[in-house]
């Protein structure tokens, strides 16, 4: 792997922020050497200033706003930072490729797939249209890619996610580079088709000779693919080592801290829930969505977001809804606190029956289920200050404002916030405290049955844990049952006594969750539980912190 | 089925739902004859006066005046779609004829519009957003500023005053010169110079608008991660604009374009009327003055129904430049 | 396990609000220019009776004096002040243009907000209806309304809102129904909040910003409306107008070429000082990174 010289260097690399940002530098004396045919794994949270890193060196980045201020990049004999720009555009594509995030608006969607493809030969090479046309073709078969030819003509919006992703990289392989930069390639995609191109990332790197720098925030990919592994922290390298020396053997702290937030995959002990009485009851719920169509429009689709869904919640339990995107579970979690009307099935809550209910009956049953959300950013009024925010339910319901307030201030407390807090706004806090105030607001309101959905998968791994092992606490505190819903299998081992995998809104496999891990029935199940990136590495037993 | 039979289904398709909103400005005109002074004869009758007895007794009878107003509804629809839209007196031959004979003038000068405004807007866009905040933009941004806020009746009469009675460049008003029966390519020729005044002023505000947004557009597709792509497939900056950017850009002023057929024609009503040309617009200014209602809401049926056929040509234009709207 | 409450900037109060407003106001300079004339032109019109006593109609000396002479402007043909006419016409422009488009904001916004909020059938309904109205001339709709009703400042402004608050409502429309699904509405819904509430208290001040802009920006196009409409001889008899200026001069321009002019000069300014306010109001409400 290893020994010779490095095929790209970053030196002591500089890269500057406009002023008014949250520091003065993105990478701070930066230096990392990619060595031939390996894959370098470049890890961190968000902020820590890996994707600018990654792009200073096609000279990617957002100027004047942000611009490499000192260092060198060398790649051959050249310091990339210092070449015309004239050369700069040659090696682009040709030498040195990269591939981005978001497939869907990284590719231009009036543009078909074969002429973005084809372009990067016409700009490059002096290939006739016929030998162009057979070597895009042979980009196509390479990454797997179904019916080439249809491809070819086909556009952007034609594709599925995983599809754009592998055209991505046929366009950034073409001409065979010397090194291969891919930014969070697989972070959009759902867990399967990661692993699918993981898969791919791998065996044309093997084949082609490629070196590959992957920059990632997630361990599990970097155990699956990375030969060596750096790690940033606020523009920082802090760590930088061989994968097995990092992922087992971590040294600095920031690294040992990332790695122990790692959920690991391993089930967690079964509680006694068995014996508890069941307090949620879903039974064949059913939803589904017309979209398009109407009057005089023709066509219109169909999707059927549940069907026929049936689950148990125990009291004192944590059911874990897991699935894909378009599995159906936020329908079905949207279903159960009434943003939806199922178009049949029941969700007993005790004796009644929330389904049959209008809005106006609903409204006493609201208090007793609640709901956290996903999204940290959009889940809090912007306009309103945090204290109102939590009070606002309690006083809806006819509590005493003066009465609410004391509450919220409780709630504050018990989600680990400063009772100051009350008096500021939104945008004031991180990611990780919004979804503190999210938890409390969901509390307000003295709910018995708590439904998640997807309530860490926006924030930071570190701050992840945090926030975990806070709603443990709190469901074991206040008896709390709770519906989490999840995409993240990691998660869900940490965090769930049973679980319900759902595909194509049906629930394909539901059990305990040390029972699905250990002995999955359905070959859905086993198809997601092989693509957890990562799932033969344990996380060091030393490091590693329970989930509670 | 077919790429064309499938298109045609959809043109077909679009037409039906144009129906109610044909319907709806048919209705709009009958609660408005409501709305109106007098007596509804007098207002179908046209120009007050000018009709005779016999024919308001007809009139009366034909749409049942004195019958519920349900019923007068469905006569006066029933009329209207039959292309009946009454008879003009001073004109001396009915409505639908007259609005005909000067539709071709206010089609030659919207056309001419259209295609100076969009074009011209266009190009002055990519000028102003390719050369950002250079000098040429700033021109280019204080010029479409400025003429944005400019009324048009005004310039028209500013630019008559500069250039054709100061300078006498071209003629003052009207479409061609008829006293001189001009036939031929010479009779174009003198249509073409009398053609060029109103055009710029009618197209001076919709240029603005056009270049602003096209402007707006470049610099919103500028910071597409799709161009980011492109850079890094070693692209130059040139063919970066014109190959991806440009065609992304000219979606939504296409779309603009469309939305502002309808606007155009009540501009026209105005540069017609400084102007002497003798289209639509001009009618429509006569018809105010002579207080001729029912050949009004003639002019405004039948200018509508254009909008519609135009917003289909425009909408068909813009599925073959997206190909994200499929036509089915 | 209290986490600290990470370093903060000041509570907000209304007075540093607007100071904050205002500073980002100030960046774009052509918006403070605007601002200015348009404050002159509102100075103007409030202090109309007393810089031109007397009625406008009134006339003032010979017929057809030049301009920068006796009168600064000129007299028309039949010797009215063409000065006076300006200054006693802008009351008219500004208040038919904020009061049209105050309706027009005012009834679009109700419109496409619960719309947009419930979706549905409603929803369907009015896009039908906004589409009608997309197609129609609307200038041409807006004389007949006026022909119809008879001039007056009343049947102006009636017009302007009917032929205006469609656009309102599209845009408001589009702003509920985004946000309608945000998580935060949601999250709402889930306490059990009634809709009134969260239409009017929740969703409303977030969208205010694009309404504002949008509303200013309209009374621009009000003001261009109802001078051509008075061009056309549609405006209220007796009124002062500038369009009515603009009108009455057209006959002369070979000869009394300042009749037109000078009212024109006087709205294009206006309006584009408007229109100079709307974009430093959008740029001072939605700040983002400068690169234009």
């Amino acid at each position: 792997m290893s020994g010779g010289a490095p095929v790209l260097e970053i030196c002591n690399l500089y890269v500057r922020l406009p002023p008014g940002a949250d520091r003065e530098y993105a990478a701070e004396d930066v230096s990392l050497q990619l060595h031939a045919r390996e894959i370098l794994c470049l890890v961190g949270e968000s902020g820590s200033g890996k994707s600018l890193t990654a792009r200073a060196v096609l000279g990617l980045l957002p100027r004047p706003h942000v611009h490499a201020s000192g260092g060198r990049i060398l790649f051959g004999s050249e310091d990339l930072l210092a070449v015309p720009e004239a050369r700069l555009r040659e090696t682009r594509g040709a030498a040195i490729s990269m591939i981005f995030q978001e497939p869907m608006t990284a590719l231009n969607p009036v543009m078909s797939i074969g002429h973005q493809i084809d372009e990067v030969l016409r700009v490059h090479t002096a290939m006739s249209r016929r030998e162009r046309l057979a070597r895009v073709m042979q980009l196509l078969e390479d990454v797997q890619l179904p019916e080439p030819a249809r491809i070819l003509g086909a556009y952007p919006h034609q594709l599925s996610g995983g599809q754009r992703q592998r055209a991505m990289i046929a366009m950034a392989l073409i001409l065979e580079p010397k090194v291969l930069i891919a930014d969070e390639p697989t972070t959009a995609l759902d867990v399967t088709t990661q692993a699918q191109i993981l898969r791919l990332i791998r065996n044309l790197q093997a084949t082609h000779h490629t070196t590959v720098l992957f920059i990632t925030h997630d361990f599990g990919v970097v155990a699956e693919i990375a030969h060596r592994v750096a790690v940033m922290q606020n523009g920082r390298v802090v760590e930088s080592a061989s994968a097995d020396q990092v992922l087992n053997r971590p040294t600095h702290p920031y690294t040992r801290e990332l790695i122990a937030a790692v959920p690991a995959l391993a089930p967690r002990e079964s509680r006694k829930i068995d014996a508890a009485p069941v307090v949620l009851a879903i039974r064949e719920l059913r939803k589904t969505y017309h979209t398009g169509g109407g009057l005089l429009s023709g066509g219109g689709r169909t999707v059927h977001a549940a069907r026929g869904v049936s689950l148990e919640l125990r009291r004192g339990e944590t059911l874990g809804v897991v699935g894909e995107s378009g599995s159906g579970k936020t329908t079905v979690a949207h279903c159960i606190v009434r943003l939806l009307d199922p178009d049949a099935g029941e969700v007993r809550l005790g004796d009644t029956d929330l389904c049959r209910l209008s809005r106006r009956q609903m409204r006493p049953f609201r208090r007793r289920i609640q709901m956290v959300f996903q999204d940290p950013f959009g889940s809090l009024n912007p306009r309103y200050k945090i204290g109102r925010l939590i009070a606002e339910g309690p006083i809806v319901h006819g509590v005493d404002p003066e009465a609410a307030w004391m509450r919220a201030l409780e709630l504050l407390q018990l989600v680990g916030l400063d009772q100051r807090a009350a008096d500021r706004f939104p945008h004031e806090f991180s990611g990780g405290q919004r979804q503190r105030v999210g938890i409390a607001r969901a509390l307000a309101l003295d709910p018995e049955i708590l439904v998640a959905d997807e309530p860490v998968s926006a924030l930071d791994v570190s701050v992840q844990a945090q926030v975990l092992r806070l709603l443990a606490d709190i469901r074991d505190r206040l008896h709390l049952s709770m519906i989490f819903i999840t995409h993240d299998l990691r998660v869900a081992a940490q965090v769930c006594d049973s679980i319900a995998v759902m595909r194509h809104g049906e629930v394909v496999e539901y059990g305990p969750t040390a029972r699905i891990f250990a002995s999955p029935r359905h070959s859905y199940t086993r198809e997601l539980l092989d693509s957890v990136p990562g799932r033969h590495w344990e996380v060091p037993a030393e490091l590693s912190v329970a989930g509670g | 089925m077919s790429l064309l039979t499938q298109r045609f289904r959809y043109v077909g398709r679009r037409l039906l739902q144009a129906i109610p909103t044909v319907l709806a400005i048919v209705v709009i005109n009958f609660l408005l004859l409501q709305l109106a002074e007098g007596d509804a004869a007098d207002v179908l009758a046209g120009e007050a006066g000018s009709a005779t007895p016999e024919y308001m007794a007809q009139l009366r009878q034909k749409f049942g005046l004195d019958q519920p107003v349900a019923v007068q509804l469905v006569v006066y629809v029933k009329n209207i779609l039959l292309l009946d839209l009454g008879h003009s007196f001073r004109h001396d031959m009915p409505v639908l004829t007259l609005i005909l004979q000067r539709l071709g003038p206010t089609l030659i000068l919207m056309v001419t519009t259209i295609l100076l405004a969009v074009g011209v807007g266009i190009l002055l866009g990519l000028l102003a957003a390719t050369g950002l905040n250079t000098w040429r933009d700033n021109i280019i941004s204080v010029f479409a500023l400025v003429s944005y806020a400019t009324p048009l009746f005004w310039v028209g009469l500013m630019f008559i005053v500069v250039f054709s009675i100061r300078l006498g460049w071209f003629p003052v008003s009207g479409m061609e010169n008829i006293a001189a029966f001009h036939i031929g390519w010479v009779r174009v020729a003198d249509i073409a110079r009398h053609l060029v005044l109103p055009a710029l002023t009618l197209s001076l505000f919709y240029l603005a608008l056009y270049t602003r947004l096209m402007r707006a557009s470049m610099l919103e597709q500028s910071g597409m991660d799709y161009v980011t792509t492109a850079r890094a497939k070693g692209l130059t900056e040139r063919r970066i604009t014109f190959r991806h950017i440009f065609r992304n850009a000219l979606l939504p002023v296409v779309t603009m374009a469309g939305v502002q057929v309808g606007s155009l024609i009540g501009g026209s009503v105005v540069v017609e009327s400084v102007f002497g040309w003798p289209g639509l617009g001009l009618l429509a200014f006569e018809s105010l003055f002579a207080r001729d209602l029912n050949l009004l809401m003639g002019i405004f049926f039948l200018s509508a129904c254009l909008v519609v056929v135009v917003n289909l040509v425009v909408d068909i234009v813009y599925a073959f430049l997206d190909p994200r709207i499929e036509m089915r | 396990m209290a986490h600290a409450v990470r370093s903060v900037r000041h509570t907000r109060s209304a007075a540093s609000r607007l100071r904050e407003f205002w500073r980002l106001y100030r960046r774009n300079r052509a918006a403070v220019m605007g601002l200015l004339i348009l404050l002159c032109v509102v100075v103007m019109a409030a202090t109309a009776d007393f810089i031109y006593p007397g009625d406008p109609f009134n006339l003032a000396g010979k017929p057809f004096a030049p301009p920068f002479g006796e009168f600064l402007f000129g007299t028309d043909s039949l010797g009215r002040d063409v000065a006076a006419g300006i200054v006693h016409g802008s009351r008219t422009s500004l208040l038919i243009g904020v009061v049209a488009t105050a309706a027009a904001v005012t009834l679009g916004t109700l419109i496409g907000g619960v719309t947009g909020y419930y979706g549905g059938w409603l929803d369907d309904v009015l896009m039908r209806i906004t589409e009608i109205f997309q197609t129609i001339p609307f200038f041409v709709f807006a004389i007949l309304l006026v022909a119809v009703m008879k001039p007056s400042i009343q049947s102006i402004v009636i017009a302007i809102a009917v032929v205006s608050w469609p656009a309102v409502a599209r845009l408001a429309r589009g702003e509920f129904l985004s946000m309608r699904n945000r998580e935060y509405v949601q999250a709402c819904q889930v306490m059990g909040l009634g809709d009134a509430r969260i239409i009017f208290l929740q969703i409303l001040p977030n969208t205010l910003s694009p309404i504002i802009v949008t509303g200013s920006l309209m009374v621009a196009t009000a003001i261009l409306i109802e001078s051509a409409l008075a061009f056309l001889g549609l405006s209220d008899p007796n009124v002062m107008s500038w369009g009515f200026l603009v009108g009455s001069g057209r006959t002369h321009l070979r000869t009394a070429w300042w009749m037109c002019t000078f009212p024109g000069v006087a709205i294009l300014l206006t309006v584009l000082a408007i229109n100079l306010v709307g974009e430093g109001l959008n740029d001072a409400l939605n700040p983002r990174i400068r690169d234009r």
